[in-house]
C-alpha cells in the first residue's frame, strides 16, 4: 500500500488558539505582539483586524493608526507548540501517527486509515469540519508525501486539496519554491533569477541545482517526490516492550527474583504472542531499596516467545542479581524485537538448523560462556588454507558455492604455521626429513608440490609450495616452502597440519 | 533343549545391556555406520549409537587420525539424521578437510571454550538435546564423574557422544560405554602407486561394554571402512571413477 499523508496548516492558529482560551475575546480586534527593537511587533492577528489591512509583522503604532480600538495581548512564545501538541492528540482518533510541523501545521501518516470514514475526500472533511467546530479556520492537503502535502496545504489554492497517489509532481508545480521550506537565502536567490514556481527548476539538470542553491534543494525536492524517505516524530511513540513489577515488601531471597522474573516473562510473552513477535535481546533489572540497579541481559539466536526457554537462560545468571538490603522493583524490558517466523514441520529435510529446539540450545550455550563461541562455516571461493572458509552470519545461511574436495586438505589445521627444519637437497623435491619440536620425523611417501598463491589483493606475501608428506611412524603432515628457491640463502618451511 | 538355553541366555544379555544403559540402534541409524570387521566386536553386531564412546590420543598426529576415524563413523551417522556438535578448546579443526570423509563441513556446529569446566559443561548440555545425531567433545581429561554425567544425558536423550581425551600415565575407569586407540599406519597404495596413498590405521579397541576388545588395521576408502588384509580385493570391487 503507497503511503498516504495529510498537512493541516493553521493560517490563524495562535489567535484562534486564544479565543478558544478565552471565549471574551470572541468578538474583539486584537492582535499580539512581542518586543523588539524597543518596537512592539505584531505576531499574530484575528480575522477582524486582518480584515482592516493589519498584517503579521507591522509594529502596533502602525496597526493603531488603521484601526483605532485595538487590544494588544502579549506574546507566549510556547504556545503554538502547546496548541499543536493538543491539537495533534486530538487528531489522534483519525490515525494513530500524527505529528506537529511546527510553527503552524499539524502531519497525518493516514496510509490504510481514510476507507473507515468511507474515502480520502470524505476524510478529509471530516477533519475539517470537526476542526471548523472547534473554531480553528484550516486548509488540508493530502498526498503521498510529507513533502507534497505540507506545500499544497499553505500554497494550494482550495481550502482542500486531495492528490492522487503518484500526482505530486504535477500538484506542485505552479507553486512558489518557498512550499518546499527552503532556506530565505535560497528561496530569495531563485526569486531574483525568475525562478518564480517549482515547475521552472525542477526538471533542471541535479548537478546544476546542487552547484547554485546546495545540497538542501534536493533534499526538499527528493523528499516532496517521494524519492526519499522523511521520517515522521510521532506524538505517541509506539509502546515499548516492558513490564514492570513492584514489590510491596523489598525481595532479598533467589526464589523470590525467580517468582518475580516468571510473572514478568509470562506478561511479556502473553504480549509478544498476540503481536506474533519474539524477543531477540532481553533485560531483567532489579532496582534496590538503595537506590542501585541490577540488571542481567540474554540474547537469543531465534526470535523467541516461550517463557520456560527464556527462563532457562535468565536462571544461568541469577546468581549475578545481589539483592543487597532488598530489591523493590522489577523490570524487564525487551530491546529487540522480531517478527517470529511460522513454525514450519519440517517433514522431507532431516536434521536441518531450523529446528527451534536447536537455537535454544545455542541460546544456552551462548548465555552461559559468552557470544562468539559457536562457529559455523561455509566454503569461500579462496585457495589460500585460511581464506578457504568463512563464519556463517546465520544458522541457516546456505553455502553459495560447493565445498571442493579435489585437493587433498588436512583434517587439523594450526592456526600459526610453525617452522619446521628440512632437509630438502634436490629443490622442488619434498626434504627427507624435517625436524619438528626437536623430533625428527623420516619421510617416507610425498605428494607435491601444490602451490597456492598469497593472492596480493588481499595480502601481500610469498606463494606457499605444499607437500603432503608421510613418516616412518604413518604420521601425514602438511608441509609447505615459503618463496622460491634462492640460491644463497636458505628456505623457510613450516609445519600447517596434520591428516587423518 | 540346546536351543531354548541359547535362547534364555541371549534374552538375558540383553536385559543386562539394557540395564547398563545401552539399547539397541535407532531404527534410521542401525547398519547405517559401516565400520567393516570391527561390527563383530559390538553387542547385536552394531556400532552403539546412544552412547558415549572415549578415545585416547597421544601426540597431534594421533589426534589428528583418530579425528579422521570419528568422522568416518560421522559420515554414516550424519547422513540420516540432524546436525553435529564439535566441541574442542580452540579452532583446531579445518573445515575444508572434512570434506574428504564425506561430510558437509556446513552442518556441523564448532563450540569452543576455553576452560575444561566448560567444555565438559557444554558437551553435557548438547548431549541432552536429542534433535543431533552427534557430539564430538575434545576434553584435555575426563574423570569418573563426568564421564558418568555424559552417560546419563545420552541415556535420556539417545546422541552418540565421542570424547577425544590426551593419554595420560594413569587412565581412571571412566563409564563410558568404549575405549578405543587410533593410530596412524603408513597409507595404503593400491597397486603401489607413488605418493601418499589412502588413510590407514591402527584400530584398537581396548574395552566395550558386552564386546569383544580386539584390533584391527582399517583404511579409508569410497566413504567406508575396509580392512587392510583384504584390501587387494576390496579395490578391485570398487569401481573406477574419474577424478576431476
Amino acid at each position: 500500500m503507497s503511503s498516504r499523508f495529510v498537512a493541516i496548516w493553521f493560517p490563524d492558529l495562535v489567535s484562534e488558539g486564544m479565543i478558544r482560551r478565552r471565549p471574551q475575546l470572541k468578538d474583539k480586534l486584537f492582535v499580539v505582539a512581542a518586543p523588539e527593537h524597543g518596537r512592539m511587533r505584531i505576531t499574530a492577528v484575528c480575522a477582524g483586524v486582518r480584515r482592516q489591512g493589519v498584517y503579521a509583522g507591522m509594529t502596533v503604532a502602525d496597526a493603531r493608526t488603521l484601526v483605532a480600538d485595538i487590544q494588544v495581548l502579549d506574546d507566549a512564545p510556547a504556545l503554538p507548540g502547546q496548541l499543536l501538541t493538543g491539537l495533534g492528540y486530538w487528531c489522534i482518533r483519525y490515525t494513530p501517527t500524527v505529528a506537529t510541523d511546527l510553527p503552524d501545521g499539524l502531519v497525518l501518516d493516514a496510509t490504510g486509515c481514510t476507507h473507515l470514514w468511507g474515502g480520502e475526500a470524505a476524510y478529509v472533511e471530516a477533519i475539517q469540519s470537526c476542526l471548523q467546530a472547534l473554531g480553528y479556520t484550516t486548509r488540508i492537503a493530502m498526498a503521498g508525501t510529507v513533502g507534497a502535502a505540507r506545500a499544497l496545504a499553505r500554497y494550494g489554492q482550495r481550502q482542500i486539496t486531495v492528490t492522487p497517489p503518484g500526482e505530486e509532481k504535477p500538484a506542485i508545480l505552479p507553486l512558489p519554491p518557498a512550499a518546499l521550506r527552503l532556506e530565505t537565502a535560497v528561496t530569495e536567490r531563485l526569486q531574483k533569477l525568475g525562478l518564480c514556481t517549482i515547475g521552472h527548476f525542477i526538471n533542471m539538470e541535479r548537478s546544476v541545482l546542487r552547484r547554485r542553491f546546495g545540497l538542501g534543494l534536493l533534499n526538499r525536492i527528493d523528499q516532496a517526490l517521494g524519492w526519499k524517505e522523511e521520517p515522521l516524530l510521532p506524538l505517541q511513540p509506539v509502546e515499548p516492550f516492558l513490564e514492570r513489577l513492584p514489590c510491596p515488601e523489598p525481595v532479598v531471597t533467589r526464589t523470590g527474583i525467580e517468582i518475580a522474573l516468571q510473572q514478568l516473562l509470562h506478561t511479556l510473552c502473553e504480549r509478544l504472542v498476540k503481536e506474533g513477535r519474539g524477543l531477540c535481546k532481553a533485560v531483567f533489572k532489579a532496582c534496590r531499596v538503595d537506590g542501585e540497579i541490577q540488571q542481567i541481559a540474554i540474547g537469543t539466536h531465534l526470535p523467541s516467545c516461550q517463557p520456560t526457554h527464556l527462563f532457562k537462560l535468565f536462571e544461568l545468571k541469577i546468581d549475578q542479581v545481589a539483592p543487597g538490603p532488598g530489591i523493590e522493583l522489577f523490570l524487564l524490558e525487551a530491546p529487540k524485537v522480531e517478527k517470529t517466523r511460522i513454525a514450519q514441520g519440517v517433514l522431507w529435510n532431516h536434521g536441518g538448523f531450523n529446528d527451534n529446539r536447536l537455537a535454544e540450545l545455542l541460546d544456552r550455550l551462548t548465555g552461559k560462556l559468552g557470544s562468539g563461541i559457536v562457529h559455523r562455516y561455509l566454503p569461500d571461493e579462496h585457495y589460500w588454507p585460511e581464506r578457504s572458509f568463512k563464519e556463517a552470519a546465520s544458522l541457516t545461511e546456505q553455502p553459495v558455492t560447493g565445498w571442493r574436495d579435489d585437493r587433498p586438505r588436512p583434517l587439523r589445521l594450526l592456526r600459526i604455521p610453525e617452522p619446521v627444519e628440512v632437509a630438502a637437497p634436490v629443490p622442488d623435491y619434498p626434504p627427507i626429513h624435517f625436524r619438528h619440536k626437536g623430533q625428527l620425523h623420516t619421510i617416507k611417501k610425498a605428494d607435491g608440490p601444490e602451490r597456492i598463491e598469497a593472492e596480493w589483493w588481499i595480502a601481500e606475501g610469498e606463494h606457499r609450495d605444499y607437500y603432503v608428506v608421510e613418516d616412518e611412524t604413518g604420521a601425514r603432515y602438511w608441509l609447505f616452502r615459503l618463496g622460491h628457491y634462492a640460491g644463497n640463502k636458505p628456505c623457510q618451511w613450516y609445519l600447517h597440519g596434520y591428516f587423518a | 533343549m540346546d536351543g531354548v538355553q541359547r535362547n534364555i541366555i541371549a534374552h538375558l544379555q540383553r536385559d543386562i545391556l539394557r540395564l547398563q544403559g545401552q539399547s539397541p540402534a535407532a531404527k534410521q541409524l542401525a547398519g547405517k555406520v559401516n565400520l567393516g570387521p570391527v561390527l563383530n566386536a559390538f553387542p547385536y553386531k552394531v556400532f552403539p549409537t546412544g552412547a558415549v564412546h572415549e578415545y585416547i590420543t597421544d601426540t597431534p598426529a594421533a589426534t589428528a587420525a583418530t579425528a579422521g576415524f570419528v568422522a568416518g563413523i560421522l559420515n554414516g551417522m550424519m547422513r540420516h539424521s540432524g546436525p553435529c556438535i564439535w566441541i574442542s578448546p580452540d579452532r583446531v579443526v579445518f573445515p575444508p578437510g572434512l570434506r574428504s570423509f564425506g561430510l558437509s563441513p556446513d552442518r556441523i556446529l564448532f563450540v569452543n571454550a576455553g576452560k575444561k569446566k566448560d567444555l565438559c559443561w557444554a558437551m553435557e548440555t548438547c548431549l541432552q538435546m536429542d534433535g543431533l545425531s552427534a557430539v564430538v567433545g575434545e576434553l584435555p581429561d575426563l574423570d569418573f564423574t563426568a564421564s558418568r554425567r555424559l552417560q546419563l544425558a545420552v541415556e535420556k536423550s539417545g546422541v552418540t557422544g565421542f570424547v577425544l581425551r590426551q593419554k595420560s600415565p594413569n587412565l581412571h575407569p571412566t563409564a563410558c560405554v568404549s575405549r578405543w586407540q587410533i593410530t596412524p599406519l603408513a597409507s595404503y597404495c593400491p597397486e603401489d602407486l607413488p605418493g601418499v596413498g589412502l588413510p590407514c590405521w591402527r584400530v584398537e579397541l581396548l574395552k566395550i561394554r558386552g564386546g569383544k576388545p580386539g584390533s584391527w588395521q582399517l583404511f579409508w576408502v569410497d566413504d567406508a571402512f575396509r580392512a587392510l588384509q583384504d584390501a587387494a580385493t576390496d579395490m578391485a570391487s570398487i569401481p573406477l571413477r574419474k577424478i576431476s
